[in-house]
């Protein structure tokens, strides 16, 4: 491919069981330009983690994805509370979701280290009171 | 070890995917936190958990999990079968705990990945 796709994703922050239907149809798209498996995976895996971050603490938001012949770029984007403190977030563990979001299985604390840890480059602005974009390319 | 295997040394019962049966498997990971199956289990293809919601389908969809296996006889409900059969994921259930489930398999030759 020489010129860059690009799909884009309005997430729906009511229904916590509808979360990650984005990330599924990302990765059936990746699947579909024939994109290697590991790089499917980790794109997948990001995706997802922003996705499911998204309708924990922000009400939904926005989700753009490009792919180039190089390089997979997601840009995730919220209104929400914004990140206080982003090195504690970072932090394995550490984690704000309410008890209600550990009963479904997430807020371990895992997100936003998940998506560094599955992606080459992670880059976040966020303003407190005013919401949150994250930058992550995986490359090809 | 093959989907069927361990169908039958876990008792557990299919309840979607037993023509996948005799996909063979090798490295599996159990947990009910699916932050931890995402941050950790990259490298299996079978999850073990006692968590049921839509969201162990999903994240076994992410990580090419090829079957999940209901701990404590728990069991998926309609809209989480129905998702599993979208991704082509098997699902098992088995009446034992966690612990005895990972400790079956584990006598049986499987790993943990890590």
């Amino acid at each position: 491919m020489s010129q860059a796709l690009t799909f884009r994703y309005e997430i729906d922050g009511d229904d916590f069981t509808r979360a990650g239907e984005a990330s599924s149809s990302m990765k059936n798209k990746l699947k579909q330009l024939g994109l290697d498996s590991d790089v499917i995976r980790k794109v997948a895996i990001a995706m997802y983690e922003g996705e499911i971050n998204m309708v924990i603490h922000a009400d939904g938001g926005k989700i753009t994805v490009t792919v180039s012949d190089t390089e997979i770029t997601m840009v995730l984007s919220d209104t929400g509370p914004g990140i206080p403190d982003v090195e504690k977030a970072m932090q394995e563990g550490y984690s704000t979701a309410r008890a209600e979001v550990r009963s479904l299985g997430f807020g371990a604390g895992m997100g936003l280290p998940n998506m560094k840890k599955y992606t080459d480059e992670m880059q976040i602005d966020t303003t407190v009171g005013r919401g949150t974009t994250i930058t992550m390319k995986v490359y090809i | 070890m093959t989907i069927r295997e361990m169908q039958e040394v876990l008792d557990a019962r299919f309840l979607y995917g037993e023509e996948m049966a005799d996909l063979d498997v090798e490295f599996v990971f159990s947990a009910d936190m699916m932050s931890d199956v995402l941050a950790y289990g990259s490298r299996c293809s079978v999850l073990i958990t006692g968590l049921c919601n839509p969201q162990v389908v999903r994240t076994a969809e992410m990580l090419d999990i090829v079957c999940i296996i209901f701990v404590r006889g728990k069991m998926p409900d309609e809209n989480m079968l129905a998702l599993a059969v979208g991704k082509g994921i098997a699902i098992l259930a088995t009446e034992h705990y966690m612990f005895t489930a990972c400790g079956i398999l584990y006598e049986h030759g499987l790993r943990g990945g890590a």
